[in-house]
């Protein structure tokens, strides 16, 4: 295959002295894109198990009513820190890391704009990590007041521990770390692109992170403003948010959503990425309508900063605000169909290959819709004052989040991983996987809709015995004792493979874009020679040249 | 390279988001202090407005800094970047002084709300200014050791957008502190 590739002149650009192979110190002294990526990964591993254990304890806490497993102080330390940890040290590291790994060799470039500057990022995360996990240690534990941190509950003197400042600092470090990689993707995508690879023939993966890294420069420093304001209340005594001295609380729900809701997006562009590389793959045809996918989400990226309220319909912000946040909010649901309407459209008539990549996809575009449909209807003020923190809004964000971003991430891995490290997943464990994950996840998390509607609310340490409560928890609960176990069996799979996995070669899947052009794992410096770029899909172009995706495009 | 201006362009912009929240948060309890000291009650608007001109001189001299050494005048490269950093230290030795004489009148960041925006929002820019100075110590010795050619150089124009951005941030921060208070 790789003998086929035409040559093309190299795009010599020597790189800040690094050797072939610097052995074990490379994990800690590495400024390579791709073993940074890796790192990345494997730190969101790992804070994956500990945010899934914390979530287990919620779980089972809440298996039966009037439950002691827990005290309620641990309990509020479990959601806090889970949230927390799925939220910033999963999700966030994984699609930042697994971008870092793609986004230089698929715009056929040898490394990141700044490869200290992301060696810093990736730092950046573990410190924050440490500081955050560092307060489980201090006085009383953990921070107690949930992921979003409202205040005045966060605030002097309602806690007193030292939980929620080591929280802020662990927060600030990796709020640091992202717009440090916001920065670096978007120079790296804009001048670091090989000859051909205009923006229109971008792959949309980097689409989708070019466009989060504007999220991430631009509203990464409303929550770190907000940060530092909380940090001196605590601290040195400011009064922000203490309506006691005058301070103002909603004031920290404005600005923490001004932040949280665009996070959701930094949290599912990515992902929506992932799914726009693999679905065209496993479907055997180009992508329907690559152009509705970029520009649909350039316009979610837009009016994501113009929705955060509909967070606070409880507030009582007012009609003329309800009703502008709940028609905003209500918008975005547009370009976000359109973009499924573009999955399925590509899928349409393909010669559809269910790996294990694409089984995921699939699932996620289920899951996801089914995420997307209960948030349009909370959208709507009225309905959510029903439902608002209640189990109904805990099932929405999972459906989003877990059934969104985690598919894509478990996507992601099953696509990549030959790409990464020479070796194929086990395509056995891979649907095992699959399975007990579709099971456990509906099964914990669905149930959970009725249990809103029911009147149960969310971050409860626990509730009486009222009709089915006790047996429909239980089920929640035994679905994600099952979801646990479909991590295991994702985490052995990956053991294995790494040890005995089918050889993968260059492009096992047979896919289009230039990361498949190169060995895997791809040499230190990613290339020797880069395909030329002429349309969408180089790979395509390259091994069908009687019909190219542009027939017309000149030669370079 | 464009590439490391670029990377300070998306900076600065990065950073203004982050000016612009505690501006809001200092404009949103603006009439909120109904006892105690205010912006009108205590500061001096007259006194920092005239440390401020320092500091917007001292945009001007990087300017210049940047001219000489687009035209390989090296030494009045080096005249200029210290020009800047002088300037540059006496606004932070005007700001130091405000504070501590408000410090001395018990108005602190744990005062009222008008202490807690005023101290954080001048303090914040601040810290950058300082930041600055120290970014152009380093461009100062790097200029003394000879390091900048000419006629172009990343870093001279880097430091230069990121001065810019800390004397434009302080032009918001004197209006809405400062004007709004006493025009
Ligand atoms: C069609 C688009 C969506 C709409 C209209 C929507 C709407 C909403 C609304 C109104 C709430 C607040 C409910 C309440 O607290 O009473 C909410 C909560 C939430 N949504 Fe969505 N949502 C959408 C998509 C997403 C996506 C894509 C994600 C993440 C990937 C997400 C993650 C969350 C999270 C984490 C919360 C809970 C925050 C908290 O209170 O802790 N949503 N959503
Ligand atoms: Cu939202």
């Amino acid at each position: 295959m790789s003998s086929r590739i035409p040559i093309v002149p190299e795009n010599i650009k020597p790189l800040p002295l690094l050797k072939e192979n610097e052995g074990m110190l490379s994990w800690v002294a590495s400024v390579d894109h791709k073993q940074i990526g890796i790192m990345y990964l494997l730190a969101s591993m790992v804070f994956f198990v500990i945010g899934g254990i914390e979530a287990l304890v919620i779980r089972i806490q809440l298996a039966q009513p009037e439950f002691g497993f827990i005290s309620p102080e641990v309990y509020n330390q479990m959601f806090t820190m889970h949230g927390t940890t799925m939220i910033f040290f999963v999700v966030m590291p994984f699609l930042i890391g697994v971008g870092v790994y793609l986004v230089p060799l698929m715009i056929g470039a040898r490394d990141m704009a700044f490869p200290r500057l992301n060696a810093l990022s990736f730092w950046l995360v573990i410190f924050g990590g440490i500081l955050l996990y560092y307060s489980f240690f201090t006085q009383s534990g953990a921070s107690e007041v949930g992921w979003f941190a409202y205040a005045p509950l966060s605030e002097k003197p309602f806690s007193l521990n030292k939980g929620p400042t080591y929280w802020v600092l662990g927060l600030l470090a990796v709020g640091i770390s992202s717009v440090a990689s916001g920065l670096n993707n978007i120079v790296t995508i804009l001048t670091m692109r090989i000859k051909g690879m205009t923006i229109r023939r971008l792959p949309l993966f980097v689409w989708m992170i070019l466009v989060t890294s504007f999220l991430l420069v631009f509203v990464i420093p409303v929550i770190a403003s907000a940060f530092s304001m909380m940090l001196l209340d605590r601290l040195l005594g400011a009064t922000f948010f203490t309506p006691a001295h005058g301070g103002s609380a909603i004031l920290w729900q404005h600005f923490f959503w001004g932040f949280g809701h665009p996070e959701v997006y930094i949290l599912i562009l990515p992902a929506f990425g992932i799914i726009s590389e693999v679905i065209p793959v496993f479907s055997r045809k180009p992508i329907f309508g690559y152009e509705f996918v970029a520009g649909s989400t350039v316009a979610i990226g837009l009016l994501s900063v113009g929705v955060w309220a509909h967070h606070m319909f409880a507030v009582g912000l007012g009609n003329v605000a309800n009703l502008y946040f709940s028609l905003a909010s209500m918008l975005i649901a547009i370009p976000t169909g359109v973009k499924v309407l573009n999955w399925v459209a590509t899928m349409w008539g393909g010669k559809i290959y269910f790996a294990t990549p694409m089984l995921f996809a699939v699932a996620f575009i289920i899951e996801f819709v089914m995420g997307g449909l209960t948030g349009v209807a909370i959208a709507s003020a009225p309905i959510d004052w029903v439902v608002t923190d209640s189990y109904f809004i805990v099932a929405h964000f999972h459906y989003v989040l877990y059934g969104g971003s985690l598919f894509a991430i478990f996507a992601g891995v099953y696509y990549w991983f030959p790409k990464f490290t020479g070796r194929m997943m086990s395509e056995t464990l891979g649907k095992w996987h699959f399975w007990l994950t579709i099971v456990g996840f509906n099964m914990t998390f669905f149930i959970q809709h009725f249990l809103g509607v029911m009147g149960m609310p969310r971050r409860t340490y626990t509730y009486q015995d009222f009709p089915y409560w006790g047996s429909m928890n239980l089920v929640s609960t035994i679905g994600a004792l099952i979801l646990a176990l479909s991590i295991l069996v994702f985490i052995w799979n990956i053991f294995v493979s790494l040890r005995s996995g089918k050889e993968a070669g260059n492009n096992p899947w047979h896919a289009w874009t230039l990361e498949w052009a190169t060995s895997s794992p791809p040499a230190v410096h990613n290339f020797d020679l880069v395909p030329p770029v002429r349309g969408r899909r180089p790979l395509w172009d390259l091994e069908h040249p009687d019909t190219p995706d542009e027939p017309n495009a000149k030669v370079v | 390279m464009a590439n490391n201006k670029m990377l300070v362009g998306f900076f600065v912009a990065s950073e203004s988001i982050f000016f612009v929240m505690l501006i809001l948060a200092y404009v949103n309890f603006h009439n909120s202090v109904t006892d105690g000291p205010t912006a009108f009650n205590s500061l001096d608007p007259v006194r920092t407005g005239i440390f401020s001109l320092f500091l917007l001189a001292s945009s001007f001299s990087m300017w210049l800094a940047g001219r000489s050494l687009a035209t390989k005048n090296h030494l009045m490269l080096k005249i200029w970047i210290l020009v800047t950093i002088v300037l540059g230290a006496i606004f932070i030795y005007g700001q130091a002084s405000e504070w501590f004489g408000l410090i001395d009148q018990n108005i602190t960041i744990s005062r009222n709300v008008f202490g807690t925006t005023f101290f954080t929002l001048t303090g914040f820019h601040g810290f950058h200014v300082i930041v600055g100075l120290i970014m152009l110590s380093i461009l100062l010795g790097l200029a003394l050791f000879g390091d900048f050619k000419g006629p172009k150089s990343d870093g001279v124009e880097c430091v230069s957008i990121y001065w810019h951005f800390v004397d434009g941030v302080w032009i918001v921060v004197y209006s809405v502190i400062y004007l709004w208070a006493f025009l």
